[in-house]
C-alpha cells in the first residue's frame, strides 16, 4: 500500500498578492489626496485640474513606489503604465460623453409621432411634439437602397478579383480602394452634380445622392468582403477545383457560400457608413419637406438633411428637433452595427 | 492484357488534360476583372469631369487659384461672371485645410498610439474586446453627429483649453494673437477633427502592433525585459513606420471632413495661421458654405476647389500607402 502523494494545489504566482492589490490601491488614494490638496491650496481650479493633477501624482507615486521595491527599470514600466491608461481613457472619454448628451438632449422629441408626420405642416418655432421624421427615413431608406443595389456588386466583385483572381491588377486596384476610401464625401457631391445633375437632369433629386453614397459605399463593402474572403481556408477552394469545378463554380458554390454571413456583414457596415453622411445630401437632394417616394423626381428628405435643416435653424424647438434626429440616427447605425458585429461572430456559415 | 479487353466500352475516353480555361471561366473573370476596376473608372471619372468643369475658372486664374487668397466676384451687365477680373483663389482655405488636420494628427496621435498599446499589451481580454467594439462603433459615427456634438458639448470647454494654452503658452508663435477672439477657431475644429480621426489611426496602429513577432515579444520578455522595455525593444520599432502611414491616413481623413467642420469653425476667408483666433476654414466647408448663394459660374471655381481637394487627398493617401506598404520587418 503506498502512500497517496497530494497533488500540489495548482498556484498562480504571477497574480497580485493582496499586499500589492494594497499598494496599488494606496497609490490611487494618494493620489487624490494630493491632488485635492492641491487643487484646495492653489488657485487651480475645475475638473481639468483634478484630472491633469491626479494624472501626474498618479504617476510620480507609482514610479517612487516602484523605484523603491524594484528599482528604475520597473519605475519606467509604471510610468509606460500609466501612460498607456491615460490614452485609452482619452480615446474612448468621447464617445461616452456623446452618447449621454445625444441621449439627454434628444429624448424629449421622442414619440410616436416622429414615425408617423413629415414636415410639410410645421414651423420652425411650432411646439417639438408637431411634426416628424418621416420624410426623412423614407428618403434615407429610399437612397440608402438604391446606393446598395448598385455598390453591392462592385464592391464585392472588387473583393473577388483581389482574393480569388489576383490577377496583375491586384496591387493598384488594392491602393485605389484604399484612395477611393479617402475621397472626401463632398467631392463624391461635388461630382455627381458635375457628371449626372448639370448636364443631364438639371434638377436636384433623389438619385443623385444615392449615387454620391454608392461612392462612398463602394470601397467600405470591397475592403471588409476582402477580408472576409480571406479567411475562407483555400482548403475549400481546392476541394472544389478537385471535384472537378471550374473555378467561376468554385466561387459560387463553394466560396461565396461559405463567406455568406460575412459578405452581409460587409453590407451592413457599407450602409452604416453612408447612413449619416450628410455634405452630398446637401448638395445633391434638395432636402425636402414632405414624404417623397421616387428618386427620380422632386426633393427628397433624408435624415442627416433634416438634422442639418434643424441645426441651421437654430431656433430651440428645432435645435431639440435636431437632437431628437441624431438620437434616431444614432439609434440605427447601433443596431446596424451591433448586427454587423453579431454576424461576423460567426464568419464561416456551415 | 486480356482484362482490359474484355470490356472496352465501359472505359470513357480520357478527358483533355489542359490548362485552357472554359468558356463560363473566361466570362467569370471578365466580369469580375471589369468590377474590380470599376474603382479606377469612378476615381477617373471624378478627375475627369471636375477637371471638365472647373477648366475655365483653372485657365483664367491660372496658378494663382492655389496661391492666390482672394474670392471676389465680378459680374458683367448680364450678370455673368467676367472671369478676367474675377478673383478665385483658394491660398487660405488651403492653408486652413492643412491647418486643421495638422492639430487634428498632432492631438489623435499619441492618443491613438498610447490606446493602441494599451489595447494590444497591456488590456485583459474582456476590457480588450469592449473597448475595440467602442472604437470600431465610434470610427461607424456620422460625421454631422461629431460636428453638432462638438458645437454644444466640446465648444466650451474647447475655449477654455484654448484660454489657458494662450495663458501660459502665448509666447509661442503659433499660440499668440492680437485680439482675443477664441470662439469657433481652428483649435476647436482641431480637436474636433482628432476626436473623429483616433478611432482610425488607433485601429491601425492596433493592427500593426498586433502583428509584431510573437517570437520577438517572448525573447525579450525572456531576457528579463519589463513591458515597457518590450515595446521600446521590440513593437515600436517594428511598427513605427505602420504608425506613421496610419497617421498619414487620418490626416487625409480630417483634410476631407467637410460638415463638422463647417458647424464648429467660424469660417472667414483669410490666410490664419493662429491656431487659437476664431477665423479661418478649409476647402471641403468652403465649399458647401458658398454652394448656397452660388450662381452657375461660381459653382464652376467650386468644381476647381473640389478638384484641388480631391488630388491633395489622393497624394496624402498614396503617400500613406506607400510607407504602410515599405513597413517591413524591421526591430532589434
Amino acid at each position: 500500500m503506498s502512500t497517496v502523494i497530494a497533488a500540489p494545489k495548482p498556484g498562480k504566482p504571477w497574480t497580485a498578492t493582496p499586499k500589492e492589490r494594497a499598494i496599488v490601491v494606496g497609490i490611487y488614494l494618494a493620489a487624490a489626496v494630493v491632488s485635492f490638496v492641491i487643487v484646495a491650496v492653489t488657485p487651480m481650479k475645475g475638473k481639468l485640474a483634478y484630472f491633469t493633477l491626479f494624472f501626474f501624482a498618479s504617476i510620480i507615486i507609482d514610479f517612487s513606489v516602484n523605484y523603491v521595491q524594484r528599482g528604475m527599470a520597473s519605475a519606467k514600466d509604471a510610468i509606460a503604465r500609466g501612460f498607456v491608461t491615460v490614452g485609452i481613457t482619452f480615446a474612448v472619454l468621447p464617445i461616452f460623453s456623446i452618447l449621454f448628451e445625444v441621449v439627454k438632449r434628444g429624448y424629449q422629441g421622442l414619440g410616436f409621432g416622429l414615425l408617423t408626420n413629415d414636415m410639410s405642416a410645421t414651423s420652425v418655432n411650432d411646439p417639438i411634439g408637431n411634426g416628424g421624421l418621416l420624410h426623412a427615413i423614407t428618403g434615407t431608406l429610399v437612397m440608402v437602397v438604391i446606393a446598395l443595389l448598385v455598390a453591392m456588386p462592385i464592391g464585392i466583385l472588387t473583393a473577388v478579383y483581389l482574393t480569388e483572381i489576383r490577377g496583375k491588377f491586384s496591387a493598384p486596384i488594392k491602393f485605389l480602394v484604399q484612395a477611393m476610401s479617402g475621397v472626401p464625401s463632398i467631392v463624391a457631391g461635388l461630382f455627381i452634380l458635375s457628371a449626372y445633375v448639370y448636364p443631364i437632369t438639371k434638377e436636384l433629386s433623389g438619385f443623385a445622392g444615392s449615387m454620391a453614397l454608392m461612392i462612398l459605399m463602394i470601397p467600405t463593402i470591397a475592403r471588409t468582403s476582402e477580408e472576409v474572403l480571406l479567411l475562407i481556408p483555400s482548403d475549400l477552394r481546392e476541394a472544389g477545383v478537385a471535384l472537378g469545378g471550374t473555378q467561376w463554380r468554385t466561387v459560387a458554390l463553394v466560396v461565396v457560400p461559405a463567406a455568406k454571413s460575412g459578405l452581409v456583414t460587409a453590407l451592413i457596415l457599407g450602409i452604416a457608413r453612408v447612413a449619416g453622411e450628410t455634405a452630398p445630401l446637401v448638395l445633391l437632394t434638395g432636402g425636402g419637406e414632405s414624404v417623397n417616394l421616387n428618386p427620380f423626381n422632386g426633393p427628397m428628405g433624408s435624415l442627416p438633411m433634416y438634422i442639418w435643416k434643424c441645426f441651421g435653424q437654430g431656433t430651440e424647438e428645432s435645435i431639440a428637433r435636431a437632437w431628437s434626429g441624431i438620437l434616431v440616427l444614432l439609434v440605427i447605425v447601433l443596431a446596424l452595427f451591433t448586427m454587423a458585429r453579431y454576424l461576423s461572430e460567426r464568419k464561416v456559415t456551415k | 492484357m486480356t482484362l482490359l479487353e474484355s470490356k472496352p466500352a465501359d472505359i470513357p475516353a480520357p478527358r483533355e488534360i489542359t490548362t485552357k480555361p472554359r468558356v463560363s471561366d473566361k466570362i467569370f473573370r471578365g466580369v469580375v476583372t471589369a468590377g474590380g476596376l470599376s474603382s479606377l473608372l469612378i476615381l477617373g471619372l471624378i478627375l475627369i469631369y471636375l477637371t471638365y468643369q472647373g477648366y475655365d475658372v483653372l485657365k483664367s486664374q491660372g496658378f494663382g487659384f492655389i496661391t492666390g487668397s482672394e474670392w471676389s466676384l465680378v459680374e458683367d451687365e448680364s450678370g455673368n461672371i467676367d472671369l478676367n477680373q474675377t478673383k478665385f483663389g483658394i491660398a487660405a482655405m488651403l492653408i486652413g485645410t492643412i491647418l486643421c488636420a495638422t492639430i487634428a494628427v498632432v492631438i489623435a496621435v499619441p492618443i491613438s498610439v498610447l490606446a493602441a498599446l494599451y489595447l494590444t499589451f497591456y488590456a485583459p481580454a474582456a476590457i480588450r474586446k469592449f473597448m475595440v467594439s467602442i472604437i470600431d462603433l465610434m470610427a461607424a459615427f456620422p460625421s454631422v453627429l461629431f460636428g453638432i456634438w462638438g458645437f454644444f458639448v466640446l465648444m466650451p470647454s474647447a475655449e477654455y483649453w484654448a484660454k489657458l494654452l494662450h495663458k501660459y503658452l502665448g509666447f509661442l508663435p503659433f499660440f499668440d494673437m492680437q485680439v482675443p477672439v477664441f470662439t469657433r477657431s481652428p483649435f476647436v475644429a482641431g480637436v474636433v477633427l482628432a476626436i473623429m480621426i483616433i478611432p482610425i489611426v488607433t485601429s491601425i496602429s492596433r493592427e500593426i502592433f498586433g502583428q509584431t513577432p510573437l517570437d520577438r515579444i517572448q525573447a525579450a520578455f525572456a531576457l528579463g525585459a519589463t513591458r515597457w522595455a518590450m515595446i521600446k525593444a521590440v513593437v515600436i520599432p517594428y511598427g513605427r513606420s505602420g504608425v506613421v502611414g496610419g497617421a498619414m491616413l487620418g490626416l487625409g481623413r480630417a483634410m476631407g471632413e467637410t460638415v463638422a467642420v463647417y458647424t464648429v469653425l467660424n469660417i472667414v476667408y483669410q490666410i490664419n495661421w493662429q491656431v487659437l483666433l476664431g477665423a479661418g476654414g478649409n476647402v471641403a466647408s468652403m465649399i458647401l458654405l458658398k454652394f448656397g448663394e452660388a450662381g452657375e459660374g461660381e459653382v464652376k471655381a467650386l468644381m476647381a476647389a473640389g478638384l484641388a481637394l480631391f488630388i491633395l487627398t489622393l497624394l496624402v493617401n498614396f503617400v500613406a500607402d506607400f510607407i504602410v506598404k515599405s513597413s517591413g520587418a524591421k526591430g532589434r
